[in-house]
């Protein structure tokens, strides 16, 4: 598929502008077929389960049989119509926080998931509030004595 | 000798007795390590860091080095001649191995490769006196004295712990050999460069506790560390490289990253690394960042120990871990706890004494790598509790739970977007005051070209989903955009113009540091697209198949045409023969194996790349099954990795970028040059 990027790539500009508009029609073209979408919404969910008999290894990756047997269950239940939540909390239910590598955002969860984004907002905020500070003190100015070193220094240049 | 057992055991014998003292030699030499590493804190503590009886822990660091790579080297002679009175060579070694496993065996144990962490710190050690002479001599004899405590912990613990020139009363016949997937040349390679990397970051660490000691830190040091972090950053690039490439091609599983706890663990060092190599320029350049830079820098070697540590805690159950006992873990965590917890202790007394840096406008390069600096603090963090957050879990509350790739996916994937957004925004920006409209009309051109790129990624994508397309182009623009950028940067430094002939005098005439950085940016950006393309566009299908049955993937069709055997260096081989076709056309055939290891009763399962210049095609085979009507087949595995390659090509750039910038020479004539006027002033 990439190789074909490359080869349709070199055909040049009208080529491009074709690419560009039609991005659109690749975009919505999925959604009307239902079964790539199932089963890409199945590999989601088979990355997020890990296979509980292999060493941190999700089911997507693994290939013991209990993995095989996870994947059938969850197509299966996608094929009935259940929502991911509902799947996930099947999975949670039967073999708890272990099976999940995507953690439930529980209470005791909160910290893993909430600090990292916390730090980017505080530390912006830090940032922001500390430079607004100092530019009102005015730091960039030269202090008496040093005012007084530059005007002698000029003076002797002079 | 090994070659001894056959013929007369006498002669074998007087030969393994006279040979066997050389072991003993190794014993005596590390002891020696120990000794001299004391003796190099020692002097600098008696001497109060300042010259006098202190500048012989110049002589003993020098000394402590030559004795441990002595005693290192005597470990390898005893492992490529197959001495099996040593314990460690008995239990992972063999006859029949090939010469590359015997060494590499070296460093394939607990207690191996400890020796060789301990050796790349002393020699990093004796490096700080060999090429620190132009340094402040207070400054440097402060270091050395660090470097020497933390030289005699290591190999304190290496020595009374975890031996590895141990002996045995009787020496057994026959190893038992090394765990057959360690038998690999990037796996021989990945343990030096890793050690290099981690260990590299203990300079730094001792540079910043000896700064904070003396209570004074200007431009001139963040001048003096960087080499260190580069060369560091660079070896510790290059580690994991193999790491991953390991992982992908000897494991099976057909990815290359598992956010696997000990992954993270060689990843957060990194992550610490390459924030201080930004903030250390920012330091150098605006004199402004100094307790910040100086926090990074015993950051990075903390998280270095914490590696070394979670791998052998016995906390962690990984491919990756090194199963050793908890004592011994309690042992490295006391180190660790002591040593970080001594450096960030004097850290909290002295920061805030430190002289206030210059100030920063809000729009300049300066506050782009700031934020930079945030953002990877951030995505740092999510490792670190993605990593340590399931332990904790266990050990306060005893529960289980599991932190994997989708997590890191919606923690650290936005957060690290933004900061490689910045990238080529920042390389225009100038410093102290820049002009972020003026940046942004110059860019134009590459922001565009990298969109018309992703869009045109995404239009031959067939995204199963809105989500997963929009994923693609995001992860395509960015890494277009790192490329684009890069390149868009080094027009502007050479005058490059369409009109024209290039300058060919400006390209060469370019710093090496700014080759350096376009070429690991560019690096980044390659591994971006590498990443993005191979975890979205991968294929993969999983069948039970017998000789004439044939998979298809995508547009490739793989027949099983046969099996056949191999005899191997220390292994039998068999394997099945897969001729792969593209719409009809032959594209390759796949020879997948499993390997039977008879020394240590193992079978190793060998995947079989085929790879046209970006993409794999990936065959790993398990072992027969009878099925019910009496025929054998065969549990195939078949990926279609695209773009993998530069997955591992991207970081190699990156390495090389840091290492061109490590050969400036203005920044190593510079040391010289500045240190003498700052000593003289």
């Amino acid at each position: 598929m990439m190789r074909d990027a490359n080869r349709y790539g070199r055909i040049g500009a009208i080529c491009l502008l074709i690419a560009w508009l039609s991005i659109g029609t690749a975009l919505a073209a999925p959604v009307a077929e239902p079964d790539p979408a199932r089963e890409a919404r199945a590999h989601r969910l088979f990355t997020e389960v890990r296979c509980v008999q292999c060493q941190s290894e999700s089911i997507a990756d693994s290939d013991a049989d209990i993995a095989g047997d996870m994947r059938r269950e969850i197509r299966a239940d996608i094929a009935a119509g259940k929502t991911d939540g509902q799947i996930r909390q099947e999975l949670f239910d039967h073999y708890g926080d272990y099976v999940l590598f995507r953690p439930r955002l529980s209470l005791g969860n909160v910290a893993l998931w909430l600090i990292p984004p916390l730090i980017v907002l505080i530390g912006a905020i830090f940032l922001v509030f500390s430079n607004k500070n100092r530019s009102k003190s005015k730091d960039y100015d030269l202090t008496d004595e040093e005012e007084k070193k530059l005007k002698a220094l000029l003076k002797k240049r002079d | 000798m090994a070659s001894g057992f056959g013929h007369g055991q006498t002669k074998a014998g007087a030969e393994t007795f006279r040979m066997t003292h050389i072991d003993e030699i190794g014993n005596y030499c590390l002891g020696l390590a120990f000794c001299f590493s004391l003796a190099q804190a020692g002097f600098v503590l008696a001497g109060r860091g300042r010259g006098g009886i202190a500048r012989y822990a110049e002589g003993a660091s020098l000394a402590a080095a030559l004795a441990i790579a002595l005693s290192f080297a005597i470990l390898i002679f005893a492992f490529v001649r197959s001495d099996f009175s040593v314990v460690n060579v008995y239990e992972h070694s063999h006859t029949d191995k090939p010469l590359l496993y015997k060494i590499s065996g070296a460093w394939g144990s607990h207690e191996g490769s400890m020796l060789l962490w301990c050796t790349i710190l002393l020699v990093y050690g004796a490096a700080i006196t060999v090429k620190g002479r132009h340094l402040p001599e207070s400054l440097k004899l402060k270091a050395l004295g660090v470097q020497g405590l933390l030289g005699a912990a290591f190999v304190g613990f290496t020595l009374f712990s975890s031996n590895p020139l141990g002996r045995l009363e009787d020496a057994p016949l026959q190893g038992q050999s090394l765990n057959p997937a360690l038998q690999d040349p990037a796996l021989a390679f990945h343990p030096p460069m890793l050690y290099l990397g981690y260990v590299g970051m203990s300079v730094v660490f001792s540079f910043a506790v000896a700064a904070l000691i003396e209570g004074r830190l200007d431009r001139a040091w963040a001048r003096w560390i960087r080499p260190w972090v580069l060369l560091a950053w660079s070896c510790l690039t290059v580690g994991i490289t193999l790491g991953a490439f390991w992982a992908y091609y000897e494991l099976g599983w057909g990815g290359w990253w598992a956010w696997d706890p000990v992954e993270n663990a060689s990843f957060m060092p990194w992550l610490a690394a390459t924030a201080l190599l930004h903030s250390a320029i920012v330091m150098e350049k605006r004199d402004s960042l100094k307790a910040w830079t100086v926090f990074l820098g015993l950051l990075a070697f903390t998280f270095s120990m914490m590696g070394a540590f979670l791998v052998r805690s016995g906390l962690l159950t990984s491919v990756h871990a090194f199963a050793v006992d908890p004592q011994r873990g309690i042992l490295l965590a006391a180190i660790l706890l002591i040593t970080a917890g001594s450096g960030f202790a004097l850290f909290a007394l002295r920061a805030p004494t430190l002289a206030p840096g210059g100030l920063f406008a809000p729009v300049s390069r300066e506050a782009t790598l700031v934020l930079n600096n945030l953002l990877i603090s951030a995505a740092l963090c999510s490792v670190f509790l993605g990593t340590l957050y399931p332990i904790l879990m266990q050990a306060l509350f005893d529960k289980t739970m599991s932190v994997g790739a989708p997590y890191y996916l919606l923690v650290f994937g936005p957060i690290m977007i933004a900061a490689l957004l910045i990238v080529p925004i920042s390389g225009l920006m100038s410093w102290k005051r820049g002009d972020l409209k003026g940046v942004m009309q110059r860019l134009a051109v590459a922001f565009g070209v990298s969109v018309l790129a992703a869009a045109i990624g995404l239009l031959f994508h067939k995204g199963p989903t809105v989500l997963s397309s929009v994923e693609f182009f995001v992860g395509l623009l960015v890494g277009f955009w790192l490329i684009f950028g890069s390149f868009k940067l080094l027009a502007e430094r050479i005058d490059f113009n369409w009109k024209a002939m290039p300058n060919w005098r400006r390209l060469v005439g370019l710093p090496l540091a700014t080759w350096g950085m376009i070429l690991a940016h560019i690096g980044l950006g390659v591994f971006v697209l590498g990443a993005v393309t191979e975890t979205h566009q991968k294929l993969s299908v999983m069948q039970s198949v017998s000789p004439g049955d044939t998979l298809h993937l995508g547009r490739y069709d793989m027949t099983f045409t046969g099996l056949y055997t191999q005899p191997g260096a220390n292994y039998d081989a068999q394997g099945g023969v897969f001729d792969i076709a593209s719409n009809g056309r032959k594209v390759c055939e796949a020879r997948p194996q499993r390997r039977f290891y008879p020394a240590s009763n193992q079978v190793q399962s060998k995947v079989a790349l085929c790879f046209t210049p970006l993409d794999d095609l990936y065959v790993v085979m398990a072992e027969p099954q009878l099925q019910p009507d009496g025929k054998a087949s065969w549990q195939v595995r078949f990926f279609y990795n695209p773009w993998v390659r530069l997955i591992f090509f991207g970081p190699l750039l990156m390495a090389l970028g840091g290492l061109l910038s490590l050969c400036d020479r203005r920044l190593r004539l510079g040391i010289a040059q500045r240190a003498d006027k700052a000593v003289k002033g």
